[in-house]
């Protein structure tokens, strides 16, 4: 079996189709992620009582075990368990976001610790309310260090998108996949599935280092 | 309830040595791979480290699901030859980490300082020397712990083996779940998470004691106690 150009160009729109799904769920779970995911760090940091710990046991939960698995008990065990159902997309989002959410948690902790302590000390000279030290001081500043680090994550993401197959999303390899069940050829979709992914991805790293030379890394 | 639940328990660990044996192996190919290429990265012939920068950003620029879906629907079709499931997995999930941990020695190796280098030259030590007795053993102990984290992110992705069906844990409970009610889905996923979260811990311990021994051997102070968990962030673009 040899590459056909044919069968590449007839295999395109499904596979655009797939494509607009692979970025949305990487759009929104991304989203997800960096929102949950410093308020992940904000109940470290502040030292929340109970939720403190109870988040320490699920972040390393969470980034120890497969993301697949977690699909599957998202999907199969705890939404039927709650009474709910969403959409196998729905359930994409949330379960890539809050999978993501223990890593970035990681990285605005990384961030907020970088902050020199001498601005803790100043802003508690001038009294300022606690609220107004966090948002005024200390987060505009562990922020735009973390970005680089959040723009991996997301391309990581991204990457990962494909494995919500198992639950029946129509992303890009889904796509490819049932070309390939129609045109029982599956070097063409494949590749491209491939293509797009590294298309997509190496020129998001080099942005995402050019990012990491300008403001620094945590 | 929880009447058969020896059965769902045997039966999915059935799996366990399946998911064993392709984090073995895939470690086996990723030490391999990311020497290989970490070094030629460092390599003084341009093509040499052209070659191995196109191996690194291909296999990380591509996913690690459509590169599984790659070699084991494609690659029969296009030279007609199937590959056992579960060789499939190991050489995906080598691939795959070995081009993350090139980054990981050429970094490494990098940050030997300087001295070293021209202390080595001083002494009149080959190329070959140089590498093997004063910069890489200095250089290995900065690895272990990246290393930590990308092996317990090939062992996660040993559950991607679960869409080419190579019997592993996932696979497993997976096939177990449509004939079970509801309560004992949950035995199901809490011995897989468990087991997953045993075996990363079984890394992350393997990998402090390593790190102890070189720092040992280095003369270095051996690195403090930490948690069992993995600390630092995995995985990265």
């Amino acid at each position: 079996m040899d590459w056909d150009w044919q069968n590449a160009i007839n295999a395109l729109p499904l596979l655009a189709e797939g494509i607009l799904v692979t970025v949305e769920l990487t759009v929104l779970g991304s989203l997800l992620a960096y929102v949950l995911g410093l308020v992940f760090a904000l109940i470290r940091q502040l030292r929340v009582p109970v939720l403190n710990q109870a988040v320490y046991l699920f972040v390393e939960g969470v980034r120890s075990t497969p993301l697949l698995i977690q699909v599957f008990v998202f999907f199969y065990l705890l939404q039927p368990a709650l009474g709910i159902r969403l959409s196998a997309f729905v359930t994409g989002v949330i379960a890539l976001g809050v999978h993501y959410a223990t890593y970035t948690s990681e990285v605005y902790r990384a961030g907020i610790e970088a902050v020199p302590k001498g601005q803790w000390e100043a802003a508690r000279a001038l009294s300022i309310p606690r609220m107004r030290v966090w948002t005024g001081i200390i987060l505009p500043q562990a922020v735009p260090r973390v970005l680089p680090a959040l723009g991996n994550y997301t391309i990581s993401m991204f990457k990962e998108t494909p494995l919500l197959l198992a639950i029946g999303v129509v992303d890009v390899l889904n796509s490819a996949k049932e070309v390939g069940a129609e045109t029982f050829r599956v070097i063409e979709p494949y590749t491209l599935a491939g293509v797009f992914f590294l298309l997509v991805s190496y020129p998001a790293s080099i942005l995402v280092r050019r990012l990491e030379r300008r403001v620094g890394t945590v | 309830m929880f009447d058969n639940l020896g059965q769902i328990v045997s039966s999915i660990l059935e799996g366990l040595p399946v998911t064993v044996a392709a984090t073995v192996g895939g470690v086996a190919l990723t030490i391999v791979l990311a020497f290989t290429a970490g070094l030629a990265m460092l390599s003084k012939s341009r093509t040499i480290r052209f070659i191995s920068r196109v191996y690194v950003e291909g296999f990380r620029g591509t996913s690690e699901v459509v590169q599984l879906f790659w070699i084991y629907f494609v690659l029969p079709a296009l030279v007609g030859l199937q590959i056992i499931p579960l060789f499939a997995g190991i050489l995906v999930l080598g691939f795959n980490h070995g081009a993350y941990g090139a980054e990981i020695v050429r970094g490494a190796v990098q940050s030997v300082p300087r001295a070293q280098y021209e202390g080595a030259i001083a002494l009149n030590l080959g190329p070959a020397d140089r590498m093997r007795r004063v910069i890489l053993p200095q250089a290995v102990v900065e690895m272990l712990p990246p290393f930590n984290n990308l092996f317990i992110q090939l062992l996660k992705s040993t559950a991607l083996l679960y869409f080419i069906s190579a019997g592993e844990m996932t696979e497993r409970g997976e096939l177990l779940r449509p004939a079970l009610p509801m309560s004992q889905l949950t035995v199901i996923y809490g011995v897989e998470l468990l087991f997953y979260l045993l075996l990363a811990i079984l890394i992350t311990v393997v990998m402090r004691a390593l790190e102890r021994a070189g720092a040992r051997r280095l003369g270095r102070r051996p690195p403090a106690r930490r948690k069992v968990f993995a600390s630092s962030a995995a995985g990265g673009a």
